[in-house]
């Protein structure tokens, strides 16, 4: 039950991170291959030409961490793994813009 | 401790075949799973699914839960039958299982860590996730947040414990809605001398009185008087880092934009204020007031209606 206090500063995972393959394996817990495989599925998709070359933002981190507990607890294949995560992307994207929309007409402050 | 009733969790009879137990596992598993799932219990309710299929779709826990018999009710106070080692013999978890499971599940299967002393896998620790809710005054100029996170540890004996941390963690400026913050090495403490998991925060802005948030840019609707939209005027307009002032060009109408460039959140590039004009007519009570209105109807000729045809 011990109580310990720590002052922390940790990563912004944002567009101006940018990591390797290696990096990106390690912080998912999973393969190079499996990264990879998203990668070519279109899943992520990183700066550069090959491999060693590519550099993936702190955006592609959180989609490449959701697209592992997706395919693990859900039992997904890749493919119905990236499907997902497009549909989630676009569900996010319309809420956006309906709560932009809201704004704009004023319906979310009248009093 | 709280009997949990999983056959109700899955939402399956006492005799259901593997199949059905699968089937309704992957039902509830697509509702829930905090990835996908919007409702707010969301990941509570997920572990608890996950729980009852991890019992369930093995033969051997499944019998020795249903040895306990039928009698039990979801939530009654539950003491592990006396002498209960005997449960605990066959089962070994990783810690990461460990952590997602209940005290009932525990004293049940065991923590099943190798009991006194046995060899243990080295295993390394959970990644934890972590909402956190901040102003959007706070994203702008950084802040502190103290966290109290629930930690599942399994001690030398092989025994579970949850341990209570507490974290001052910095927040930088500028971040945006949903972004996520990585402390490496503060999740879920590893077995054995493996590493810990990570600790990811994930900002969530509460809801601001005057702006809305989009990425960095800050959106603020801003009231202004027909004379100040028809004739142009100079007016003080609130931003995160105070007051500034903003030229209102004459000839402007409702639902027109006027752009505060670096006005939003700090980063590069920075973000902008969007000021949203919205035109506010004045009442009229007094007969003055009245009066002056008329004098507009003669003195204009306008037909605000002129697009709809008719």
């Amino acid at each position: 039950m011990a109580e310990t206090t720590k002052d922390l500063e940790g990563v912004v995972l944002d567009e101006a991170l940018s990591i390797t393959l290696a990096e990106l394996s390690a912080v998912c817990r999973a393969s190079d291959q499996t990264v990879r495989l998203m990668v070519h599925e279109g899943l992520l998709r990183p700066l550069g030409e090959r491999p060693d070359q590519w550099r993936f933002s702190g955006a592609q981190i959180r989609r490449a961490r959701r697209a592992v507990r997706l395919q693990r607890d859900l039992e997904l294949n890749l493919a119905g793994a990236a499907l997902a995560l497009e549909l989630l992307d676009q569900i996010d994207a319309l809420q956006a813009r309906i709560r932009n929309l809201e704004f704009q007409l004023g319906s979310h402050t009248e009093e | 401790m709280e009997y949990k009733d999983y056959y109700k969790i899955l939402g399956v009879p006492r005799d259901a075949s593997p199949d059905d137990v699968k089937h309704a596992y992957r039902r509830l598993a697509r509702k829930y799973h905090p990835d996908v799932s919007k409702e707010p219990d969301a990941e509570a309710r997920f572990k608890e699914v996950n729980e009852a299929n991890e019992v369930l779709k093995d033969p051997e826990k499944r019998a020795a839960y249903d040895a306990l018999g039928d009698q039990w009710r979801a939530g009654q106070d539950f003491r592990p039958p006396p002498g209960g080692g005997t449960w605990h013999r066959e089962y070994r978890f990783s810690a990461e299982d460990a952590g997602q499971f209940s005290d009932f599940f525990t004293s049940l299967f065991g923590g099943g860590f190798g009991r006194g002393g046995e060899d243990l896998f080295k295993q390394r620790g959970q990644d934890q996730t972590v909402r956190v809710e901040i102003s959007l005054e706070d994203a702008y100029r950084g802040a502190t947040r103290q966290l109290r996170l629930e930690t599942p540890e399994i001690d030398k004996h092989g025994r579970m414990h949850t341990r209570s941390r507490t974290l001052n963690v910095r927040i930088p400026q500028g971040v945006t809605q949903g972004q996520q913050i990585r402390l490496a090495g503060q999740g879920t403490p590893g077995s054995r001398g493996a590493p810990a998991g990570d600790l990811y925060l994930e900002i969530a802005f509460l809801p601001h009185h005057l702006f809305r948030a989009e990425g960095k840019d800050i959106f603020l609707r801003l009231p202004v008087a027909p004379w100040e939209a028809a004739l142009g005027a100079t007016v003080t307009v609130p931003t995160l880092g105070g007051s500034v002032s903003l030229r209102i060009p004459a000839g402007s109408q409702s639902g027109r934009h006027l752009r505060l460039k670096g006005r939003g959140l700090p980063g590069n590039p920075r973000g902008d204020e969007y000021v949203l004009l919205e035109i506010a007519v004045p009442p009229a009570h007094t007969p003055e007031e009245k009066e002056e209105f008329r004098r507009m109807a003669k003195v204009f000729s306008f037909d605000p209606r002129a697009k709809l045809g008719g």
